[in-house]
């Protein structure tokens, strides 16, 4: 498998990074950062994993389902992640994720039929005193209302969404 | 609200405005401009603490941290200087420096913003421990979730390493030190310390055996110091300005500051670096500006959701790992989630142990099961199918998993179920209550 060319610079410094002899330890890393470029952690990507860090796709096979980044299925485009957990729920988290499944009509880990957007509802993403907290890919966005969480979609739809860590 | 909105902006990458009673220890930069460079941490005595750390004994550094009163901020409490002092120096072996940044106790959100506005400053801190042991290689790990944080910090250790704070023959010492970033992938349990150091090996995230500690056999099987984020960010401060300094600020055992990361219904919802033993009554009222909407206070969980929840009676307290040990809860992780009268107790123990079913890794019977179980039972109560013996039944399950399973998060799942059962019965006797009467057309079926 070939990969981007700052991803396989990425990959090349995780392999020196831990102690001789301990390159099982770049398998997570290597797994969540090549998903983030393919889309999902396909078998061919498990194999090519386990080939660059001397283990068995086993070894790389057991760590998918424990942790809970890691997806075999592709996602949307942008992954939009809307916590519940209890400071959010505080403050209308719960709400809002039952707003957001309305309004992209999908359930959990579900993509749209455009492929554009995956929802997904979360546990605690670091943002309780700034809540509600919804997570777009990897940014950040705190304070969130329904009002607010339209626009967002609006401008993921229109291809206006800038990154944007909060 | 758009000029304040753009003031924050600009100011720092702070989310909410700090507050005049704060003592800022290791939130001191976070309103410096550009206080992710180098240049600005140097401009404010940024590395000057490792100058002199290098100039000090093993045993000297560690004295200095035991007089300092610091405690890990992570939620154990427990002292730093013992911690290191625990680590064997002549096994021949490798040393590890670990930092947990795998912030994920729900509550909490303050390693974020040590890592985004003062990254050198936790540097700083693993240098010092380094130097201690003499250790060549560190880690930080943090949580797949903070992709930002993980660029913010390489950018800050590339820096480093070019003006020789890392790296070969540091300060002319003749000590080398290399440091890493490593990211989760989406694990609480992970945030544990052994499971962390699985984590780290390429694993599933499940703790080991303790004893052996990670001081004695910790990453790949060595030596090894591991403290929190904010633990780390805490030490070079303390030997700028001497233990005693930071002791002097906190109370009895417990010194320093920490941040605290105050959520739901006051007005001023945010992360603040208060004085260890700050009443809880005045972090409401004054540093968070009172209830939202003019409510009363129903309840506080003082220390991220694993620690179990203080009644609006029990709240005339300071806030130290002591103090709330004594009121049978824990300062934890600093995450305090405040509640007012309008609160659903049902729903929040629902929704805490739905997390912990959620992270519990399976590995012991107590955890999995016990998790599973309580989550079951407190889905059918919460949708109006509960029966009077569950409320008992609830409080028997949690208890039998305290200390019963292999690592903390049985507790932390046992804990706050307790409390919610114990201390607001009469919230579970009303659902009850309420449940039955929406039985009765069926009843009358029959």
């Amino acid at each position: 498998m070939t990969f981007s060319p700052a991803l396989e610079q990425r990959f090349e410094k995780l392999l020196t990074s831990y102690p001789p002899g301990r390159q099982r330890s770049a398998v997570v890393p290597m797994l969540l950062y090549a998903q983030d470029e393919i889309g999902s952690v396909t078998q061919e990507l498990v194999e090519e994993v386990a080939r660059r860090c001397e283990v068995t796709p086993l070894q790389v096979d057991e760590v998918i389902g424990y942790y809970s980044m890691l997806h075999r299925r592709p996602l949307g485009k942008y992954h939009v992640q809307v916590c519940t957990n209890i400071c959010c729920q505080a403050v209308g988290g719960a709400d809002l994720y039952e707003h957001a499944s309305r309004m992209l009509g999908v359930g959990n880990k579900e993509v749209t039929p455009d492929g554009l957007i995956s929802l997904e509802e979360v546990e605690c993403i670091g943002a309780c005193s700034w809540a509600p907290a919804i997570q777009i890919n990897y940014d950040f966005h705190h304070f969130v209302t329904p009002e607010r969480f339209d626009r967002l979609i609006e401008a993921l739809r229109d291809g206006a969404y800038e990154r944007k860590a909060s | 609200m758009a000029r304040m909105r753009e003031r924050l902006r600009k100011s720092a990458m702070r989310y909410n405005e700090p507050s005049p009673l704060e003592i800022k220890i290791v939130s001191q930069r976070f309103d410096v401009p550009n206080s992710t460079s180098i240049d600005s941490y140097l401009a404010n005595e940024g590395y000057a603490a490792i100058q002199k750390a290098i100039g000090m004994t093993p045993e000297a550094i560690i004295e200095e941290l035991k007089t300092s009163g610091l405690r890990g901020r992570g939620g154990a409490g427990f002292p730093t200087g013992m911690k290191w002092s625990f680590v064997p120096r002549t096994t021949g072996k490798p040393t590890y420096i670990i930092c947990n940044s795998d912030e994920s106790e729900p509550g909490t959100c303050k390693d974020r913003l040590l890592m985004e506005n003062d990254p050198h400053q936790l540097i700083e801190g693993m240098l010092i421990a380094g130097w201690t042991i003499k250790s060549n290689k560190g880690y930080i790990f943090i949580r797949g979730e903070y992709r930002y944080l993980i660029d913010i910090v390489d950018q800050a250790i590339a820096e480093a390493y070019a003006r020789g704070y890392l790296g070969k023959n540091i300060l002319g010492s003749g000590w080398d030190y290399d440091l890493y970033t490593h990211t989760g992938a989406g694990a609480y349990e992970c945030g544990e310390e052994s499971a962390l150091l699985e984590s780290l090996e390429g694993k599933r995230g499940i703790p080991r055996l303790k004893p052996p500690f990670p001081a004695v056999v910790g990453a790949f099987q060595s030596p090894t110091i591991l403290n929190n984020c904010e633990t780390f960010s805490a030490i070079p401060w303390i030997f700028r300005n001497g233990g005693a300094a930071f002791a002097a600020i906190g109370t009895p055992r417990n010194g320093g500051t920490r941040l605290m990361c105050v959520s739901g219904h006051v007005n001023k919802p945010g992360v603040y670096e208060l004085p260890m033993g700050f009443p809880l009554t005045r972090l409401i009222n004054e540093v968070c500006g009172g209830m939202r909407n003019g409510k009363k206070l129903k309840a506080v969980i003082p220390g991220g959701s694993s620690s179990p929840v203080l009644k609006a009676d029990e709240c005339d307290i300071a806030l130290d790992f002591d103090s709330l040990a004594k009121a049978k809860t824990m300062a934890g992780s600093g995450g305090l989630l405040v509640l007012d009268e309008d609160t659903d107790i049902v729903a929040v123990a629902l929704r805490t142990i739905k997390f912990y079913a959620h992270e519990s890794c399976g590995w012991c019977i107590p955890c999995r099961e016990g998790t599973a179980w309580l989550k079951k039972i407190l889905t059918r109560f919460h949708e109006g199918g509960g029966k009077q013996s569950d409320i008992d039944l609830i409080a028997e399950l949690s208890g039998n998993m305290l200390g019963r399973t292999f690592c903390a998060l049985g507790d932390a799942a046992a804990m706050p179920t307790t409390a919610f059962v114990s201390k607001f019965r009469d919230e579970f006797e009303a659902y009850l209550a309420k449940s039955q009467v929406s039985q009765m057309p069926e009843l009358a079926v029959v």
